[in-house]
């Protein structure tokens, strides 16, 4: 499955199953980052599919 | 398992009540929780000039988009939007771009300032990294300060967010500053003073992936932006240090800011009383309590 990372903006592979599986592949903290599947909104327990187009963005911005 | 409130597809999990919420339902929640904010704490009046201090970010747009759905149909109200152009290259245009595009949509009137006019440079002429935050912050609140009271403005509303106040709670524990903590608050000052303008934080319940989500939900930014200059301040090591708790120990943002709330008060009983007289720097006229404002003393040695 296609992973975008858009703050480094690039693409990585990933077999996770869940969304809480990836983002502690990733050693990401769920509570800063936004997952969307296929251009939606997902939460941590959403299973994933080999298809599907995940999108994970950083929710800091300020300086 | 769906939302919580009507069972359809989750888009969010709050995590300090362990609640699901879907789009619409997310979106409704959020918008009351910001009234309810905006509403508890007196924020907007009748008769008031909403200044809202926008970056072209989520939280500041975010923040414009619903002060105007709020106040649109109040002829007694008035809302404009300030920016303020640093001079970062590579982040600033884009920001400028979107801000703008933005207002043009609410039809709301933007006015931009800058570094280059006011000071005769850029921020990165004078300083790029880590060390940026500081001498940039201290010239970005000095001159929406001064273009606020001269647009007679009457509340300068910002997009700070319950992340951003607890990193400021908790820096100022760090650095025994808690005079500084007096000024906080979904309304920050201690007195009242004809040339400071009153700020106004109507996100400060909400967290910054609340304010995201909400901003994603509703199509405002394609790409959330990162300032470049964002990298290894003192307040990036408290907010990792706030945000691994969150993680860890869930509703932990909430606990610092619901019990900060509580001795605020006190707070700025206590500092009202014994707070530095308020003058004018003698450089630029600004009010500041030393003889010269900390933007002129910045100016003096990184500018000149």
């Amino acid at each position: 499955m296609d992973v975008h990372l858009e703050r480094e903006d690039r693409i990585i592979q990933s077999n996770a199953k869940t969304v809480k599986e990836l983002l502690k592949e990733l050693n990401l903290n769920p509570t800063i980052v936004l997952v969307s599947k296929n251009d939606e909104l997902i939460i941590e327990e959403t299973k994933l599919n080999d298809k599907d187009i995940i999108k994970i963005f950083p929710v800091i911005s300020g300086g | 398992m769906g939302c919580n409130t009507c069972k359809t597809k989750p888009v969010i999990e709050l995590i300090n009540n362990d609640t699901k919420l879907c789009k619409k339902c997310f979106i409704r929640y959020f918008e009351k929780k910001v009234k309810k904010t905006i509403r508890n704490y007196n924020l907007i009046k009748s008769g008031d000039h909403i200044g809202v201090g926008v970056s072209g970010g989520k939280d500041s747009l975010t923040t414009l988009y619903l002060i105007n759905e709020i106040t649109k149909n109040n002829p007694k109200i008035k809302l404009s939007a300030i920016l303020i152009n640093e001079g970062i290259d590579n982040y600033r245009e884009k920001t400028i771009k979107t801000a703008q595009e933005f207002c043009n949509k609410l039809n709301i009137n933007l006015n931009i300032y800058s570094y280059k006019e006011e000071f005769g440079k850029k921020l990165d002429e004078v300083i790029k990294g880590k060390h940026a935050c500081s001498v940039c912050g201290v010239l970005r609140r000095n001159l929406l300060n001064k273009y606020a009271r001269e647009n007679k403005v009457t509340k300068l509303a910002t997009g700070h967010n319950m992340d951003d106040e607890t990193q400021s709670i908790l820096m100022n524990q760090f650095k025994n500053n808690i005079r500084v903590s007096a000024r906080l608050g979904p309304i920050t000052g201690i007195r009242d003073n004809p040339k400071f303008v009153r700020r106004i934080k109507p996100l400060y319940f909400v967290t910054e992936k609340e304010v995201a989500t909400y901003a994603f939900l509703k199509g405002f930014l394609d790409k959330f932006t990162e300032c470049p200059n964002n990298s290894d301040s003192f307040r990036n090591k408290v907010r990792d240090l706030i945000n691994e708790f969150e993680n860890k120990f869930p509703g932990t943002k909430h606990n610092i800011i619901n019990s900060f709330i509580e001795t605020l008060p006190l707070l700025k009983k206590e500092y009202s009383k014994n707070s530095h007289e308020i003058i004018e720097c003698k450089t630029c006229g600004e009010p500041c309590s030393q003889n010269i404002c900390r933007a002129c003393q910045t100016i003096e040695i990184k500018f000149q």
